[in-house]
């Protein structure tokens, strides 16, 4: 019988929070330098960094071929950023759109919300396993 | 959990609007102070905003290989080059001899667009810092319940 290990237990959830997290202080980055001439809006693709997680590309991926192998698929890599393309680029060099970033950013808080939810669930869920209830 | 960084980005942002706001309200305070001499007009001040972009060790460094998230610095505040605006009255008291007066180059629309966009990046700003807050009490209290 196996144990319960918490990576097992909670999944990409922890994962996903840390991602929402990383893009929460990128679009509250974004919100401030509003007004800040050449500043270039970034963000993460958050669906790329989690494909990229959950099936790593096999022509890069190691085998594991001993038991102490360490598997560095499962080691969270820090998420690559990237430039968004301005509907309407300002006369500054500044790539900012107010509202796209407004609602991003209240997307991305919603989802950490979500995600936050999945893990404390397990949580949950691992309690009752523990007491045997 | 949400970092606390992102409450230093989005009060660096606040800041540099309140910076912005103030000279605002100078700009306009002192739109109508008439004076003898082009040099001792008012002009209008505006501030120069920079991405705060610092290295690991947070050093500032120069543009490319900082941390992506970033937040505002004023790097300080220009006097607008924009000529004065020159008027014939010779009956002012303030009048030159040759019974010219000098008006501060502050054009209100201009200070008054500023104004509402000053205050509505202000806005955005306590926004990010509300739902951050939010998020990381919530993050707090996981697992309990």
């Amino acid at each position: 019988m196996g144990s319960i290990s918490f990576a097992n237990a909670l999944g990409i959830h922890p994962l996903a929070l840390k991602l929402r997290d990383r893009r929460t202080e990128l679009l509250a980055s974004n919100l401030a330098n509003v007004d800040t001439p050449h500043y270039k809006a970034r963000d993460i693709d958050f669906r790329k960094v989690l494909k990229g997680v959950t099936d790593p590309d096999p022509a890069l991926g190691l085998s594991l071929t001993h038991p102490a192998h360490i598997d560095i698929d499962h080691i969270p890599k820090e998420p690559p950023t990237l430039y968004r393309i301005p509907a309407q680029p300002s006369m500054d060099g500044n790539t900012v759109e107010s509202e796209q970033e407004h609602v991003r950013f209240g997307e991305n808080a919603l989802q950490y919300e979500a995600s936050l939810n999945f893990v404390g669930s397990d949580f949950a869920g691992l309690k009752t396993a523990i007491k045997g209830e | 959990m949400p970092s606390f960084k992102i409450f230093d980005i989005a009060s660096s942002g606040m800041a540099a609007q309140t910076v912005r706001l103030n000279l605002v309200a100078s700009n306009l305070a002192n739109a109508e102070t008439v004076s003898s001499s082009i040099n001792n007009t008012y002009r209008s001040r505006q501030p120069v905003f920079a991405a705060q972009l610092k290295d690991a060790l947070g050093q500032r460094v120069d543009k490319g290989q900082a941390d992506e998230a970033v937040g505002v610095e004023v790097l300080g505040v220009v006097e607008s080059q924009t000529p004065m605006r020159v008027e014939y009255v010779p009956s002012h008291p303030l009048a030159n001899k040759d019974g010219y007066i000098f008006r501060p180059n502050v054009n209100p629309i201009e200070e008054l667009t500023n104004m509402m966009s000053a205050s509505r990046s202000y806005q955005d700003n306590t926004e990010v810092v509300n739902t951050a807050k939010q998020l990381m009490l919530q993050t707090l209290r996981m697992g309990q319940a």
